[in-house]
């Protein structure tokens, strides 16, 4: 359980990102967070984990306030936060493993992890999540030799090695072809389903985020202007969100998006 | 289409930093006449030229005559100790670089933290190698100690500036991740950025292996020992053939580290 309350950020630059900023979200639920570029998404996530410093307001994760801590407190709440980011953000030259161990930083000593000697259940964990995620007998490959879908499934594994309370993923389709781009956030659905894990979601892509999150909510310069099920998101909504825009066209072009019709669609180019 | 053509437009790249021509004539001009008046106020010595062509030219018979022989002993002892000088300094100056160059990256170290090895930095690089060495001599006395801690004291500021900047041009989403995961600072340094700076690290310190050697030669000249010293008395006596034996070796060796250097560089990549 994630509560908001009154969340502000104004950047050294007098930039305001956010503007009181007050939600929650229940165990279980995948929320679907869209709006324009520069709506302040990014910042919103960040603020959560505390990558980014909120100016004002408070952050709940169950009973801690996650706005009051520092140091050894704070590195201890990151750890309950699993975080999937935009072009993965693996450590490239360390392999498959070494990226999906790094999820149990925050619980193993120093010395462990520089010696990469980590506990069995927690090599047991990452073999296990390697195999969810697909990526079974990848584990000592090094990560850049992947490719984008397998680099993001890593990254996916890296989160839930952390065995989360709180799933926060910026922009984790970005910089992915249209159906590798389902797949994750299938992926991503799937485990959040599993493990009753709540999760926020970055994402430009309105039909993908209507399609796999269970509520939406849309950002405009820093503030919320709708927050809703993905069914309620109206012309109307958009428009609001995003500024006008022809959305009748937008929706149906995407309706077209569904894995099958793509492919269909290929192979009439293959063949003419 | 043929109204297009008629009206033609010409185009020429619009001069970048002065926009007047007069300026641009007059800054040109004025090198020009700097250079000449600058060139004509050295004086040559036509006579001392001619002379020291004779003792050029001694120079470069001995250099294609080397005499490897009869200065052997000296040659091998100077040569050990440079060796000596060039591994023990690289070593040290690596193992005190890392800490100075982290604590000198603006992305993982506060403030003043970052002030203090930025000055230790510009302090090692502000004096040229000779310059220490002469003090460096003058405190520890003659000898290839005085000329280890001249090239420890100089691979610093090289090699804690050039890693320093390596680890400020880090990937920071990378850094970030790890820092997301509840990682600890020195985790992060670990996992993050070890793995991001390790090949150049590597190849920085083999490159500074190189130019200590070659640097070992020189300070030997101000009394710090090695191969620079022998080569130096060899000088010093006329004795063009040993001392063009001690080149020879000098421009081997270097070319033998440059080549291994570059073939583990790419290995490490």
């Amino acid at each position: 359980m994630l509560e908001l309350k009154a969340l502000s950020k104004t950047y050294k630059t007098g930039d305001r990102a956010l503007t009181d900023i007050s939600f929650s979200v229940p165990a279980g639920q995948v929320v679907g967070l869209i709006g324009p570029s520069g709506a302040g998404k990014s910042s919103l996530i960040r603020c959560i984990n505390r990558l980014v410093e909120p100016s004002s307001g408070r952050i709940y994760l169950g009973e801690t306030e996650l706005t009051k801590l520092s140091g050894r407190a704070l590195r201890q709440a990151r750890r309950r936060i699993g975080m999937i980011f935009q072009e993965y953000a693996l450590v490239e030259r360390l392999t498959v493993m070494e990226n999906v161990l790094s999820g149990r930083l925050g619980y193993v000593s120093g010395w462990r992890s520089f010696l990469r000697r980590y506990p069995q259940t927690d090599i047991d964990q990452a073999f296990g999540l390697l195999e969810r995620v697909g990526l079974g007998d990848h584990y000592n490959k090094r990560a850049d030799e992947l490719s984008g879908g397998q680099r993001q499934r890593v990254g996916i594994a890296r989160a839930l090695e952390q065995n989360p309370e709180l799933l926060l993923a910026d922009e984790p389709t970005a910089s992915l072809d249209p159906k590798t781009s389902r797949q994750i956030m299938r992926l991503i659905q799937g485990v959040c389903r599993e493990m009753n894990l709540p999760a926020i979601i970055n994402i430009h892509d309105v039909v993908l985020a209507q399609n796999f999150a269970d509520r939406i909510i849309g950002l405009r310069a820093g503030q919320v202007v709708f927050d809703g099920p993905p069914s309620a998101l109206s012309h109307k909504a958009l428009t609001c969100i995003y500024g006008a825009e022809d959305w009748e066209q937008v929706q149906q072009s995407s309706e077209s998006q569904n894995d099958e019709f793509l492919f269909s669609n290929a192979k009439v180019l293959e063949l003419t | 289409m043929t109204g297009a053509i008629t009206s033609l437009r010409t185009w020429k790249r619009p001069p970048v930093l002065l926009k007047d021509p007069r300026w641009r004539w007059t800054i040109l001009l004025g090198s020009a006449i700097y250079l000449v008046l600058a060139i004509s106020s050295v004086e040559v010595n036509w006579f001392r030229v001619y002379e020291g062509l004779e003792r050029g030219w001694k120079f470069i018979q001995g250099f294609l005559s080397p005499d490897f022989n009869s200065r052997w002993r000296d040659i091998q002892a100077g040569l050990v100790e440079s060796l000596t000088m060039t591994l023990t300094s690289t070593v040290a100056g690596v193992l005190i670089s890392v800490p100075i160059g982290i604590g000198a990256a603006r992305n993982l170290a506060p403030a003043p933290v970052y002030m203090f090895c930025r000055s230790l930095i510009t302090l090692s690089r502000s004096f040229q190698e000779i310059i220490i060495a002469i003090l460096l001599v003058a405190m520890f006395g003659f000898g290839p100690f005085a000329g280890f801690l001249t090239l420890t004291f100089a691979s610093i500021g090289f090699l804690s500036k050039l890693l320093a900047e390596d680890i400020e041009g880090c990937d920071s989403a990378q850094i970030e991740a790890i820092r997301a995961t509840g990682a600890g600072w020195w985790q992060v340094v670990n996992y993050a950025v070890q793995s991001q700076v390790m090949p150049r690290l590597i190849g920085l310190s083999l490159y500074r292996l190189d130019i200590n050697f070659r640097e070992s030669s020189v300070i030997g000249i101000v009394g710090a020992g090695g191969v620079g010293a022998t080569l130096n008395t060899a000088i010093d006596r006329y004795e063009y053939d040993s001392a063009g034996a001690i080149l020879i070796i000098i421009i081997a060796i270097v070319l033998v580290v440059e080549y291994s250097s570059s073939y583990i560089r790419r290995w490490v990549q």
